[in-house]
């Protein structure tokens, strides 16, 4: 193993994670060398370990996203919100707090609602997963975005992409019978403009519209 | 038009956000998501210590990571001109010397900034960014307000001077006096969007940044003392801003740090704050200590008011705000005083959030109000109105206009007030008991300058140009409603582009004041913009031009979507594509500053807050039935955006009134709930039914819409409306903010 790192200090938080990488880098070198084009091998002779490292870091992914088929190479850790917002330029979904707490992050997988801060990437595989991006039909809203602009359910506009992923989700799961029941299951999704009272009305409108949605 | 109505049709139907469309489908653009190719990804590492000296730092192995591209600290960051002069890097200015990020070894506050690390990829910049390690000479931090309140003295300047009218202190001697002590803790704004940049070097001294901030134009300053830059070299986008709620009115250290990440590493560099350093390192609403005294005659006449106030601040410099000021208003009364005292506590300087220092001593004014009404056995609103200000008691002027009493009507009547007992615990449903609360709020109606430019277009558009940007009240379509009114065009024909540095200078969008400010500056625009078209159409070959008629004048014509045509005879017009051509312009374009006067009038804008809640005595939980606000605000500009700013105002307010503080470990200076999941705002289930109701008369002064400011009185006087309703429930009377169910308990 090349040794271009000082010896680790027991004292330093991070060794874990240094461990990891020397771990991963053992053993996809070891498996360069059972498996892998000479290139690679080569490379790491050439103590261009940490090329070689990236590259091994990287796993294969297949995942459809608003109908169009991504075969990508991704590390693990990706999350699905720092994919769709940093490799595939889907801003529409936001981060509001990378810890599950607010919703912001709100995605379809499946065509259930999830929260992609709290999703790794990798785990996608071969899964659909619907953004705000993907709802409308060309230049036709979804139902729920025209409800939510008819009944101004925003003010700034951060958290609504992942209130109407929810708010669909809200009513295909059966949760939307009620004011109350609607008020219940949206509160994963937190709006500090307090649209609330008006996300609940848009929702309410569009289950009793009765589109499929 | 009217006296009191500004639109032709007051009760006309209001237009749907002009940029709706947008934020529904996710093309709304925020500050870390502009496509800006080869972008790095910054993070920021925070002291592990509330007060002490950076002893060593070790940045090796966090360089040597995978895809490092740079780790600045104190020990080898640029630079920054205007940490030499000793020039503001931040506006507006607070006293004292804003926080100079890696400029030297000294550690104020916990969670302080003292490295960013820089890196290829946003992965890589987290794992490296662990690999810093720094260690710390510690010294002895002060977090807690109560154990520093010795300290407290008054801040500098004239304009936190103690304030005395009439007699000092005189509620000691009244027949009726009240003296409690009201606290609040502290609150962050917490808005959605994380605060966020991206910065782009255009060679050594050209930048662009696309950041979070309530005002490009101030931004722009910040950056321009800082880096020692020409204003016109500075470029900042700040179109969409995922709210702020004041966060966005400085420009913070954060945003200083990446613009010298992107120079130090000649590419451009995305930074954004993680939830934890959004409590740490952008400000919050200070803790307050609040002590009220008031004095009346038995017949329910006030006779003194004594307000004062002790917050606190950063150790670096003074925070302050009119916490103390609404005391000496808002009620008839010839005897206040007012104190507000700064201690200066281990933590980053605080940032006006919504409502202000008015919200916050609103909840103690208003507090103490119904405990005397109480006191009096007066119903809290017959109380006020005996002690109705009718002209301004502090600056002895007139009022531009106060529908004050209105607004305790309207919403008495909507919250069912006459089923309201005046003795505590006389309602009960089950095991509930039911309690009605009331709260005013009020907040200077100002109004600055603005320069907007119209360019109206061959193909019958409308563009509005002004470098003002939204935090979400809909300032774009308020500015679409004021054009569509006054040029007869229907919204969809109007283009509003906003939120740069390269448009005419419009407003910080703060302190209620953009409608005022931005709305005059359309108004105006439009009416001149009429003015050149009357005058294109009097010239000679136009078909106003006839004969006997040389001149039309604007009252003579109408104006609509497509073109002009004469108000006495219809069939006279122009399309304004034939006019346009018929002048050889492409298109018609006329800037024009607006500003607003000095006037012998004072002008506040009014709100009246009505809850209806429940208290389960059991559990101490609270569950608010029904909110009705009330606001005085003049002419409502844009009806469906004011009626969701003051929603939100009302959500707002129950966050403050039920659940929102910072908690401190002062063993380390740290908060412990740091979070969104810790520090608890109001969710969907927290919020019942709303209710808003506007009086929607014309200020004959403020502005030629005749309208006052919304934002801030959307939440003032919303919490002590819960704390009054909880009282009315309960009996138990809570004076310190937040109204948790253990207090609900214990009182």
């Amino acid at each position: 193993m090349p040794h271009k790192k000082p010896a680790p200090n027991p004292n330093e938080e991070g060794g874990p994670a240094q461990g990891r990488r020397d771990f991963l880098k053992q053993s996809s070198l070891l498996a360069a060398i059972a498996a892998m084009p000479p290139l690679l091998v080569k490379a790491a002779d050439a103590q261009l370990d940490e090329k070689a490292a990236a590259y091994f870091e990287k796993l294969p992914l297949s995942v459809e996203v608003n109908g169009v088929t991504h075969r990508l190479s991704i590390e693990p850790r990706t999350t699905l919100l720092d994919l769709l917002r940093e490799q595939l330029a889907l801003t529409g979904t936001k981060k509001g707090c990378d810890h599950g707490q607010c919703g912001a992050c709100t995605v379809h997988v499946d065509g259930q609602r999830v929260l992609s801060c709290l999703s790794l990437a990798v785990m996608q595989e071969g899964k659909k997963v619907t953004t705000i991006e993907g709802l409308a039909n060309g230049e036709n809203l979804h139902p729920m975005q025209e409800a939510f602009i008819k009944h101004d359910g925003f003010q700034c506009g951060y958290c609504t992409p992942g209130q109407i992923m929810s708010g669909i989700a809200c009513i295909r799961e059966g949760h939307a019978g009620s004011d109350d029941e609607i008020r219940e299951y949206m509160s994963g999704n937190i709006c500090r403009c307090g649209a609330y009272p008006n996300i609940v009305k848009a929702i309410a409108d569009v289950k009793k519209g009765g589109q499929r949605i | 038009m009217d006296q009191h109505h500004f639109f032709d049709a007051p009760e006309r139907d209001p237009i749907d956000r002009v940029d709706g469309r947008a934020k529904v489908t996710g093309g709304a653009t925020y500050s870390a998501e502009y496509k800006i190719q080869n972008t790095a990804y910054g993070f920021l590492v925070g002291s592990t210590v509330a007060k002490g000296r950076i002893k060593a730092i070790d940045t090796k192995s966090a360089e040597r990571a995978p895809g490092v591209l740079a780790v600045i600290t104190h020990l080898n960051a640029p630079k920054i001109p205007g940490y030499q002069t000793g020039k503001d890097p931040s506006k507006p200015q607070t006293g004292g010397q804003p926080l100079r990020v890696f400029y030297n070894d000294e550690i104020f506050y916990y969670d302080q900034p003292i490295a960013l690390v820089i890196a290829d990829t946003y992965e890589r910049v987290l794992h490296a960014a662990k690999l810093v390690k720094a260690q710390f000479e510690k010294a002895a931090h002060q977090t807690d307000m109560e154990a520093n309140l010795a300290k407290a003295k008054i801040p500098t300047g004239p304009r936190f001077e103690d304030y005395k009218r009439g007699e000092l202190d005189a509620y000691k001697n009244a027949p009726v006096k009240l003296e409690q002590q009201y606290n609040h803790p502290v609150e962050v704004h917490n808005p959605m969007e994380l605060g966020s940049i991206i910065a782009r070097w255009e060679g050594a001294d050209k930048v662009t940044v696309y950041t979070k901030t309530q005002g490009v134009g101030s931004t722009q300053n910040s950056i321009r003392d800082a880096f020692g830059l020409k204003a016109e070299n500075v470029t900042v986008h700040a179109e969409h801003i995922g709210g702020a709620f004041g966060m966005a009115l400085r420009t913070w250290p954060y945003e200083i740090a990446a613009i010298m990440g992107a120079q130090k590493i000649g590419r451009p560099l995305k930074l954004m704050l993680h939830r934890e350093q959004m409590f740490t390192n952008v400000g919050y609403r200070p803790e307050t200590v609040q002590k009220i005294g008031l004095g009346a005659t038995a017949d329910g006449k006030l006779t003194a008011i004594t307000h004062e106030a002790t917050a606190n601040t950063s150790p670096y410099e003074e925070f302050t705000e009119a916490t103390v000021n609404i005391s000496r208003f808002l009620y008839a009364c010839s005897n206040v005083t007012t104190r507000y005292r700064l201690v200066p506590l281990n933590v980053c300087t605080p940032i006006w959030m919504r409502g202000p220092g008015e919200a916050t001593g609103c909840f103690a004014l208003e507090s103490a109000m119904d405990e005397l009404a109480f006191a009096l056995n007066l119903d809290p609103i017959e109380f006020r109105i005996r002690n109705h200000a009718d002209t301004d008691p502090e600056r002895n002027l007139p009022w531009s206009s106060k529908f004050l009493k209105e607004c305790y009507e309207l919403g008495s009547d909507r919250i069912g007030w006459k089923d309201r007992k005046l003795q505590p615990r006389a309602r009960q449903e089950g095991d509930w008991l039911v309690g009605y609360g009331m709260g005013t709020g009020s907040f200077g109606a100002f109004r600055g300058s603005a320069t907007v430019k119209a360019i109206l277009q061959r193909d019958n558009k409308l563009v509005l140009q002004c470098s003002v940007n939204d935090m979400g009240p809909g300032t774009a379509t308020m500015m679409t409603t004021i054009a569509s009114e006054q040029m007869g065009m229907p919204p969809k024909q109007i283009a509003v582009q906003m939120g740069s540095t390269g448009l005419p200078p419009g407003p910080t969008q703060g302190g209620s004041m953009v409608t005022s400010t931005v709305g005059a500056a359309v108004h105006d625009v439009c009416a001149a913009l009429k003015e050149q078209l009357a005058a294109l159409a009097s010239k000679e070959g136009s078909p106003f031009h006839t004969a006997n008629v040389h001149e039309v004048k604007v009252d003579d014509l109408v104006f609509s979507e497509t073109g002009l045509s004469l108000k006495r005879d219809g069939s006279v017009k122009i399309s304004y594509a034939d006019l346009l051509q018929r002048n050889s312009l492409p298109a018609l374009e006329l800037t024009k500053e607006s500003r607003g006067q000095n006037q012998p009038y004072s002008s506040y804008s009014y709100s009246v807050h009505f809850v209806k809640l429940r208290v389960h005595p059991p559990t101490g939980r609270i569950k608010i039935d029904h909110i009705v606000s009330c606001a005085d605000a003049g002419t409502i500009v844009s009806p469906k955006t004011a009626e969701s700013q003051m929603i939100g105002g009302a959500v707002g307010g129950v966050g403050m009134a039920l659940m929102e503080a910072v908690v401190m470990d002062h063993r380390f200076g740290r908060p412990i709930n740091n979070n969104l999941a810790d520090y608890h705002v109001p969710v969907n289930a927290d919020i019942p039914k709303v209710d808003v109701l506007f009086v929607n008369k014309k200020d004959p002064y403020t502005n030629p819409m005749g309208s006052k400011g919304l934002g801030e009185i959307a939440i003032i006087g919303v919490a002590p409306a819960v704390a009054n309703a909880v009282f009315n429930a309960t009996g138990k009377r809570i004076r310190s903010l937040p109204i948790t169910p253990d207090k609900v308990m214990e009182a």
